[in-house]
């Protein structure tokens, strides 16, 4: 059986650093840090006090008072990014054949903030359960990929990827093997997450994985450098349209790149730990490139996880360079997360959004913060430190690794 | 109007998102404000907290209308 072609055919965002493509793709190139003194709730207590929240987001923009009730943040997020992607990929939804039309969306924690606030409510109701019906399914990791169906009648397949961080990695690798084998013509995939509450920001404090530079949040995520401290928590969502390619011609869409293959492994080593090899970081580039038929000296950028945790950074490193070899040392690397923050399972979905772009402008974002060398990591790769650098992408990889140890990687193509 | 029905009226136009002048007391919660079967259930739950009554399923299914709720809770309410 011959497999499909499948392109992307449309982009929607809300970060840290802008709240569509136009803006996100302008604060990436010109190195815009999305840090700043949580809003959100007192923290006082708390060891972290700084995040990349998204900014400027008014849901009753989007949603009337009643809907916005029964929407966790995550979800907000993912209609909107829907919504442009949709927008943006001049899609006919009235049109389309709705059971060739699929979601699959990526939450590496879903309604957190409404677990919060149920939870609290119990605590504080003295022991009577007085739940609200829409606890769960505004809770749930999957019922982002629920409400987006709604939205456009999109009766084709439907579900949630969760792997932490790389959950909307996921998303998108599936949803381009399900067009690649002829299951559907068109996926709203990608991912979203809103966990900057008391719970996300108390629960990675306590692992230790998240910086504590509360005297400088800007500066903050500082990805492969010797004083890197961990990551920065940031949230938002990044939706794609992958499209059939037949489907993505006939109706003459304008096409971003092609979506050439994916990886999926796993470090089957520690909860939240990286393989100190980088093994399953590397095979999943391997698999993804081997997906996608593409050659090493293809590859001109990898947006890679790098998401400033001392054992992260390392690990990625060797493994790109076990991957490439001589070639690692001509690629780009960037990790987006120095401005995004990291915004776990949606992660994976703004940072491929990076990379498509940086096929279609021939601009590398870079790696912002970059003070000190670290002499744990080989400074003669080209990690674009704290300038955006122009060249022609031909192939970017985007990486993504979740605690559990799943690591995905999708490779996306210049058209030809 | 009552204490007690403008309470209620407050309850419904903030958990169902209508305008005031909807929520008649003939005013059906399904075929008039636009409830669906969560909502309704929500809406109960709340008159239950805001009156601190609790209200049993059989007679929680023959609140229909705006008026019923008012009626029910002039009943019961302490």
């Amino acid at each position: 059986m011959e497999l499909k072609r499948v392109v992307v055919t449309g982009l929607g965002a809300i970060t840290p650093i802008g709240n569509s493509i136009e803006e996100y793709w302008n604060s990436l190139v010109n190195g815009v840090s999305g840090a700043g003194p949580i809003t959100r709730f007192d923290t006082t207590n708390f060891k972290t006090k700084f995040a990349c929240e998204v900014k400027g987001f008014n849901p009753t923009d989007y949603f009337d008072r009643k809907e916005v009730k029964k929407l966790d943040l995550f979800a907000q997020y993912a209609l909107v990014a829907a919504e442009q992607a949709v927008q943006n990929s001049g899609l006919d939804v009235e049109n389309l054949d709705p059971d060739s039309a699929g979601v699959i969306w990526g939450a590496g924690i879903g309604g957190i903030i409404t677990f919060l606030e149920e939870a609290r409510g119990f605590v504080e109701s003295n022991g009577v359960p007085r739940f609200s019906p829409f606890f769960i399914p505004k809770m749930i990791s999957d019922i982002a990929a629920g409400h987006i169906s709604m939205k456009y009648n999109f009766r084709g397949p439907n579900y949630g990827t969760v792997s932490a961080c790389a959950s909307s990695t996921h998303a998108i690798a599936d949803a381009f093997n399900l067009i690649r084998l002829g299951k559907a013509k068109v996926f709203i995939t990608g991912g979203s997450e809103a966990a900057i509450n008391e719970a996300g920001v108390g629960g990675f404090n306590a692992l230790q994985a998240l910086s504590t530079r509360n005297d400088d949040p800007e500066t903050a995520s500082r990805p492969f450098d010797k004083d890197r401290d961990g990551f920065v928590i940031g949230e938002g969502a990044g939706a794609l349209i992958l499209e059939e390619y037949e489907h993505a011609i006939n109706r003459g869409a304008t096409i971003y790149c092609e979506v050439s293959g994916a990886g999926m492994t796993a470090d089957a080593y520690h909860l939240t730990a990286p393989h100190p090899d980088g093994l399953g970081a590397r095979k999943v580039m391997e698999s993804a490139l081997s997906d996608g038929n593409v050659a090493l000296d293809e590859v001109d950028y990898i947006n890679v996880h790098g998401t400033a945790t001392p054992l992260g950074d390392i690990a990625e490193t060797k493994a790109i360079k076990e991957v490439f070899g001589d070639h690692a040392f001509k690629l780009n690397i960037s990790s987006t997360k120095s401005m995004t923050g990291h915004l776990l399972g949606a992660a994976g979905a703004v940072e491929s959004i990076a990379a498509i772009l940086a096929i279609k402008y021939g601009i590398v974002p870079p790696t912002i913060n970059h003070f000190t060398d670290d002499d744990e990591i080989d400074n003669k790769l080209n990690f674009t430190f704290n300038k955006a650098q122009h060249r022609r992408v031909r192939v970017a990889l985007s990486n993504t690794f979740g605690f559990g140890g799943h690591n995905a990687s999708v490779a996306f193509k210049a058209i030809e | 109007m009552s204490d007690i029905a403008s309470r209620v009226k407050a309850i419904i136009v903030d958990k169902l998102g209508v305008d005031e002048t909807e929520v008649t007391p003939e005013a059906s919660f399904t075929n008039d404000l636009g409830a669906d079967s969560l909502d309704t259930v929500e809406l109960i739950m709340e008159f239950e907290k805001e009156f601190n009554i609790a209200i049993p399923d059989d007679q929680a299914e023959n609140i229909g209308t705006v008026g019923d709720a008012i009626a029910y809770i002039e009943e019961n309410a302490k």
